[in-house]
């Protein structure tokens, strides 16, 4: 029996169908990346549509034409990047002071049953208790000032934060435990060299997950006694039913979440490319 | 020939759960030794209690009644004397297979110089050269296994207790791990505890094999493999007496595994 060449590469190899709809295959990335540009390209279509035609009140719907004045106007005046810095400070402060404490109780808790025991049943009473209900009381404790809008921001992330950090220690394989054991090392050195590192690529999107939260409690942070912010400005234009300026403190607060979200996304490539597929 | 048991288990029980009437017997009254460099395997039906009992000769599980003695002495916990490979993939994912390996030189007090050469060697004996950056992730179950057992050999445990290392590959590659461990283990001599479901590899490996009894574990027999050393996969499973020796250890894990399902036992 004669074998062929196996060097001879056939002049056409067969090319399976592209179906766009089998079950967890990929598709080609024009088809994944165009999708969701169209779908954008389609939902901003309509939004021009229904102002132009006239079919909605400018005042229920701006034209997108009348919120990137609004943007422009914004922006030369500076009150933009005014609203844009506050913001951000706030959030930056309020999730890394969230982060800074739920890393280590979530690592404790995941780790020991007497601290999980010890905290989750006040972690998860506080956690369903609306934030926004916290905004007289955090303005009776700490004042008006930056300091309750971080005190918001922690309630609404902080509780979340530490229940997840701890699933994402719990996730580390017993095994991989056990065998450390048996190199002879100590509780605390298996916790720092094996499942702090075994934890890390969850952690990361644990955060990543949280910052996003963060933008969504921004608003009932900035809800009372703020002068400046991206959710002052729509709560002081919802007052004067400026919804041009709602909008576009909207679609801001959009972008800047999904830029957050992007770059933690971007980072866990990079920092964990052992991560990616081996899931 | 007598040997100074390394590893010796005296009437070891272990019962789990605390209440009395929802405790589980997972290991009774089980006594069984291993000697200094023998390679002994224990085989028995699923859920007899091999894993539970190598986690207590590892000191991983509190053992209930009964002592566990390595040189004569009780064990009081996990240690860098018994090293342990487990039938799931143990590897650090983020660390290549070279810093795998290193990592169980951790507590060595080894200059840097003499680890990287053990590092080197054992990467060697495993067969994973041109594979040192690689990360867990890039390799086959196979190799991943490798990669376990020579971070189990590289800090020089007086013994290695193995769990079904090789129960999760295919055929083939099974094959080829017993070989290689085969000749790993004659090369470089040193004291093993090898759980198995697979007969032949039980036969091929060990000195010794002790069949247990379904759950409650205990030890039901004894069959020492006198096939000639050194071993090798063809002339080995040729050889008449590994037929009669594969029958005779088949036929009482069948008595066992028939008696855990409840079956009538038929004459084999
Ligand atoms: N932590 C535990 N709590 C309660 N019961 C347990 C625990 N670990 C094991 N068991 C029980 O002890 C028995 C022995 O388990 P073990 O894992 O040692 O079996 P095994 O012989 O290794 O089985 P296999 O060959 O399938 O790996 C089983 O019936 C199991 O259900
Ligand atoms: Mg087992």
């Amino acid at each position: 029996m004669s074998q062929p060449d196996s060097s001879l590469r056939p002049a056409e190899l067969r090319r399976p169908p592209v179906r766009l709809l089998d079950l967890r295959a990929d598709i080609p990335r024009r088809w994944y990346v165009g999708a969701g540009v169209a779908f954008i390209a389609i939902f901003l279509f309509a939004w021009t549509a229904a102002t132009w035609l006239q079919l909605v009140s400018p005042i229920f719907l701006p034209s997108p034409g009348a919120v990137l004045t609004e943007l422009q106007d914004q922006a030369t005046s500076g009150i933009l990047w005014q609203d844009l810095w506050a913001s951000v400070y706030r959030i930056m402060v309020g999730w890394v002071i969230s982060t800074a404490l739920a890393v280590p109780i979530g690592v404790l808790m995941g780790n020991f049953r007497f601290f999980e025991g010890l905290f989750e049943p006040f972690v998860d009473l506080v956690r369903y208790m609306p934030a926004v209900a916290f905004v007289p009381l955090t303005i009776l404790w700490l004042g008006v000032g930056d300091t309750q809008k971080f005190a918001i921001l922690f309630i609404g992330v902080f509780f979340q934060q530490v229940l997840l950090i701890m699933d994402n220690v719990k996730t580390v394989p017993r095994d991989m435990i056990q065998v450390s054991y048996t190199f002879g090392l100590s509780r605390w050195e298996i916790l720092r060299s094996v499942i702090l590192p075994a934890a890390m690529p969850g952690v990361w999107d644990t955060f990543r997950i949280t910052v996003g939260w963060a933008w969504t409690y921004l608003v009932v942070a900035e809800l009372v006694a703020a002068n400046v912010g991206l959710g002052y400005r729509i709560m002081r234009a919802q007052r004067f039913l400026e919804t041009d300026q709602i909008i576009l403190g909207i679609l801001i607060i959009g972008l800047l979440g999904l830029l957050t979200d992007y770059l933690f996304k971007w980072s866990y490539r990079r920092l964990f490319p052992w991560a990616l597929q081996s899931r | 020939m007598v040997t100074s048991p390394k590893l010796q288990a005296q009437h070891v029980w272990k019962i789990f759960g605390d209440r009395r009437d929802a405790e589980v017997v997972a290991v009774q009254d089980l006594s069984l030794y291993v000697g200094d460099n023998e390679f002994v395997s224990l085989v028995g039906p699923s859920g007899c209690g091999k894993s539970t009992l190598l986690m207590m000769a590892a000191g991983l599980e509190p053992i209930s009644a009964g002592d566990i003695l390595i040189d004569g002495r009780p064990i009081t916990g996990p240690g860098a004397d018994r090293g342990m490979v487990f039938q799931s993939y143990t590897l650090f994912p983020w660390l290549s297979v070279e810093d795998n390996i290193r990592f169980a030189l951790k507590k060595s007090s080894l200059p840097r110089s003499e680890q990287d050469a053990l590092v080197r060697e054992h990467i060697q004996l495993v067969g994973l050269n041109g594979f040192e950056r690689a990360y867990p992730n890039q390799l086959s179950g196979g190799m991943r296994q490798r990669v376990a057992i020579a971070r189990a050999l590289v800090y020089k445990p007086q013994m290695l207790l193995m769990d079904e290392p090789f129960g999760a590959l295919d055929a083939q590659t099974r094959l080829q791990m017993q070989e290689l461990l085969l000749n790993v283990w004659q090369a470089h001599r040193t004291t093993v505890l090898f759980i198995t479901h697979d007969v032949e590899e039980a036969l091929l490996l060990s000195d010794r094999i002790y069949v247990m009894t379904a759950r409650p574990g205990r030890i039901k027999a004894e069959i020492v493999v006198d096939l000639p050393r050194p071993r090798n996969l063809l002339e080995t499973e040729s050889d008449p007496r590994f037929a009669a020796l594969r029958r005779q250890v088949l036929t009482l894990i069948r008595e066992e595994a028939q008696r855990s399902v409840g079956a009538p036992m038929t004459p084999v």
